[in-house]
């Protein structure tokens, strides 16, 4: 039996999508570094059965090297050797990995945007193949041959097995039938297009929230999705298209009037991608200080009457800033109640960058 | 002899050799060259090729294979205790680490063959294993996989509470039933009665009215505390038989890990002291010096705050070992306070060999630790206790004195480092619920993981059940009767039911 059953299992509990009950016994600490040479650190998951056990900081414990009483021993990894056996992992393990591959731990709590066949190109989203192997199943699906083989290793092993008059009567346990396994492959029209509040209201703390939130939904995204095409638009007063190496790293001041982009957004829509071939993802971050009310009707109402119908799933993203958070994301829940193709997300601080992520992707539209 | 190879082969015999004439007593040690993804995937499962399909093991294996994927850490031996030995050596290692490996098992190979903590160890556990495998998937064929998952990870939930010096001690496990868990027997008692025409005669023909109830609230089920939760509830718990056989199969294998923790300073002490001696002394040539060094003071190496027994168990037995030679023990020499002379203190007489040796077979970490561990030991390894400090979120280093660093060591060994659980009743209030009772040892339990430990608990038995326990410097019952979670402190008891433990 391969381990890799096992590991599949752990995975989807990691996933949440079997034991729900086991998440908050999930060790994930913490889940986004900094962009350095694309390394980031990120402990190993694991996840504890929970026991009767001492409080953890009740304990202490026996230790060896230089220091004075007061000094301080945490940072305690320990190299060496791994143990097998019988005490169950305390510590996580710090790794470096790359950015693909961080994408993909990231991914294991998200679901990729469901994205529609559209436009003339081909396209392929899930399938199911029968191409695992079970040991229960309709009898219409059992294959005679893996069947076959270990009704022979049965066979041979009990030494029952005669070369000379070959008999083989395969009993229920040697039988084993086709399962189905989900394939995915998006290969399709889609585009993302970012927009990024750059006004002084918004502090160096809530840029980089911004920046570190559509940097890792674009590398999901981008990791998920062939060819898909991305955009970024940063606004003030006023709206300007700009390439990903300015949107991650520019800082402007200035008033705010969110209808900029919005209206930029729309024309870049207009021009390139046509609703009925593209699906078109556009999210918006924000502080939510929108220059006037006016302003901010005039939002909503381009929402509901170009974006909504045309786009798969509109995102905005509420940064908090020190002057408290601003009125837009109350604007939007109050006249945009119950559209699922809206989704709304707060951002109260770094920590939360991970949860608002999931506020967009968690959803799987 | 298994396919290691020819050149490898040659150098197993020749350490085997040198083993034996070192005065090492193993078992036959079969060697399998395996890649590092079986390695991984065996030592996920303790050490087993095959065990039950459970998530754990891929959560072992995970972290072990993205260690050794990254560069981090990786298992260079892999040994379990069963007759014959099978040890585990990884392909592409380099021949200097095979050779260390090669030793460094023979040294547990030894330890697992006299150390008297192993000897009612099932030694064809591997056999044993790849049966209750099979059983567990049988189950899981049947009543299905999450049916099966999920109540293995409510068993594993306990697997700790297990009373570890039982195979040890000739108590016969007499299975105690009870004579009817929800306080019927109180009824069939009454029914002896003798037979009243005139109801103002009743109290004078059955003057004993109040006996049966009397009787009732001494007789507590079971008659003494249970440490082995576990056997208590696979024969009293209202089970299934397929989960009272998952049950016995999670318990057989968690006695069978028992004495592997019990020993582990010692084991790996007692096989780095070994891997050490016969490599520098009569394997190595000299061309692989460095790289024995490399590696072995890798293995020994030990990080603030961490505590590695390979490092603490090698220097601890090389202590005793040159103590015995030197004659430094006994009343004489701890009688003696003239510092000069302890320094230069030798009778020579040449004990240690013999001394460490009879230690390897008769001591388990506890005694260990409580017989040997000194103060010049803990001087010279410049040992520590750390502590949580709550003003700075830190742990910290707490002192430098030999009797609390002891304490702390002894404590953490006792039992594993885990809580002393106990069935103290079965029938609880005269409700059939569960008490347990917490051996309070000065430190808490962790609260979250007790609630949902107590609701595995419940799920077992059915019934509510209790945890007697302190928390917050406060004794409390902590109840859960599979809906809701309550909490009582022993002093707001109404008075009459006492049952503090």
């Amino acid at each position: 039996m391969s381990i890799l059953r096992d590991q599949k299992r752990f995975h989807d509990i990691i996933r949440g999508r079997i034991k729900q009950n086991f998440k908050k016994y999930v060790t994930h600490g913490e889940m986004i570094g900094k962009r350095e040479k694309d390394f980031v650190k990120i402990p190993v998951p694991s996840v504890d059965i929970p026991r009767f056990k001492y409080g953890k900081k009740d304990k202490g414990g026996v230790g060896q090297g230089q220091g004075q009483p007061g000094d301080s021993v945490d940072g305690k990894a320990q190299p060496g050797k791994g143990e097998a056996g019988d005490s169950p992992g305390e510590h996580s393990l710090e790794v470096d990995v790359s950015l693909d591959e961080l994408a993909e731990i990231l991914g294991e709590a998200l679901e990729l945007p469901k994205i529609e066949p559209k436009g003339s190109s081909n396209i392929h989203t899930e399938k199911n193949r029968y191409s695992g192997r079970n040991f229960v199943g309709p009898s219409g699906l059992r294959v005679f041959k893996n069947s076959y083989k270990e009704a022979l290793k049965r066979n041979i092993a009990s030494g029952a097995y005669d070369p000379e008059n070959p008999i083989i009567v395969p009993i229920r346990r040697d039988m084993r039938y086709l399962t189905q396994k989900p394939v995915i492959k998006p290969h399709t029209k889609a585009v993302v297009i970012y927009m990024m509040d750059v006004s002084g209201s918004m502090g160096d703390e809530q840029k980089e929230i911004v920046r570190l939130e559509s940097f890792w939904i674009n590398t999901w995204l981008t990791k998920n999705y062939k060819g898909l095409e991305t955009r970024f638009i940063i606004h003030d007063a006023a709206a300007r298209e700009v390439d990903e190496e300015t949107f991650f790293s520019t800082s402007e001041s200035g008033g705010t009037l969110i209808s900029s982009a919005y209206k930029y957004c729309k024309k870049i829509i207009e021009q390139d991608y046509p609703a009925n071939e593209w699906n078109i993802y556009p999210f918006h971050f924000s502080d939510g200080d929108n220059w006037s009310g006016d302003d901010t009707r005039f939002c909503i109402n381009l929402l509901k009457e170009y974006f909504l119908p045309r786009v798969n799933m509109f995102g905005y993203g509420q940064v908090e800033s020190k002057y408290g958070s601003g009125q837009f994301y109350k604007d939007l829940e109050k006249h945009l109640p119950g559209d699922d193709r809206l989704t709304l997300s707060r951002i109260e601080n770094k920590d939360k960058i991970i949860h608002s992520i999931k506020d967009f992707l968690g959803k799987g539209k | 002899m298994a396919n290691i190879g020819s050149e490898l082969e040659a150098e197993r015999k020749k350490i085997c050799k040198i083993a034996a004439d070192a005065g090492l007593d193993f078992f036959d040690t079969i060697f399998e060259l395996v890649t590092y993804k079986e390695l991984n995937s065996i030592a996920a499962r303790g050490g087993f090729p095959t065990r039950y399909p459970h998530w754990k093991f891929g959560m072992e294996y995970e972290k072990l294979s993205k260690g050794y994927e990254y560069g981090l850490s990786k298992i260079y031996e892999l040994v379990i205790n069963t007759d014959p030995c099978y040890a585990y050596l990884m392909e592409g290692n380099e021949f200097i680490d095979q050779k260390l490996v090669m030793a460094h098992v023979y040294g547990h190979c030894d330890f697992f063959k006299n150390n008297k903590w192993f000897s009612k160890t099932n030694r064809k556990m591997v056999d044993a294993m790849a049966n209750h495998a099979t059983r567990i998937r049988r189950y899981m064929d049947r009543y299905g996989v999450d049916v099966v998952e999920d109540f293995i990870d409510k068993c594993l939930s306990i697997e700790n509470l297990i009373d570890r010096f039982a195979p040890y001690t000739n108590k016969p496990q007499i299975i105690e039933k009870p004579n009817m868990v929800n306080g019927l027997n109180l009824s069939q008692e009454s029914e002896t009665k003798f037979t009243v025409n005139k109801e103002y005669m009743e109290s004078f023909i059955n003057p004993m009215g109040s006996k049966a109830e009397a009787k009732v609230e001494k007789s507590i089920f079971p008659s003494r505390p249970e440490q082995d939760v576990l056997l208590f509830l696979i024969h009293n718990a209202p089970l299934e038989s397929w989960q009272q056989d998952v049950l016995s199969i999670i318990r057989e294998e968690s006695y069978y890990f028992v004495p592997q923790g019990m020993t582990k300073i010692m084991n790996e002490g007692w096989a780095s002291y070994w891997h050490s001696k016969l490599m520098t002394e009569k394997i190595m040539d000299d061309s692989e010096i460095i790289d024995f060094a490399d590696r072995h003071s890798g293995t020994m190496a030990m990080a603030p705050g961490g505590f590695n027994p390979y490092k603490i168990g090698i220097e601890l037995m090389r202590n005793i070992e040159d103590r015995w030679n030197k004659g430094q023990h006994g009343l004489e020499w701890s009688d003696c306070n003239d510092l000069a002379a302890k320094k230069n203190w030798n009778t020579k007489a040449m004990k240690g060999r013999e001394k460490i040796f009879q230690v390897r077979r008769d001591y388990n970490d506890v005694t260990f630790i409580d017989e040997f561990l000194t103060e010049d030991f803990c001087v010279e390894n410049k040992l520590f206790v750390y502590q949580f400090n709550k003003k700075t979120n830190k742990f910290e280093i707490n002192t430098r004195d030999f009797p609390a660093i002891k304490k702390q060591l002894l404590f953490q060994l006792t039992n594993f480092g885990q809580p002393v659980i106990k069935i103290v009743d079965a029938n609880f209030e005269n409700r059939g619920e569960l008490l347990l009772a917490h051996m309070f040892e000065g430190v808490e339990l962790q609260p979250d993981y007790m609630n949902h430990t107590l609701k595995n608990i419940q799920n077992i038995w059915k019934r509510p059940v209790n945890l007697a326990t302190v928390m917050d410097k406060e004794g409390r019952f902590f109840r859960y009767d599979g809906k809701e979670y309550s909490s009582i402190a022993f002093n707001d008891l109404p008075k009459e039911s006492s049952e503090a433990s």
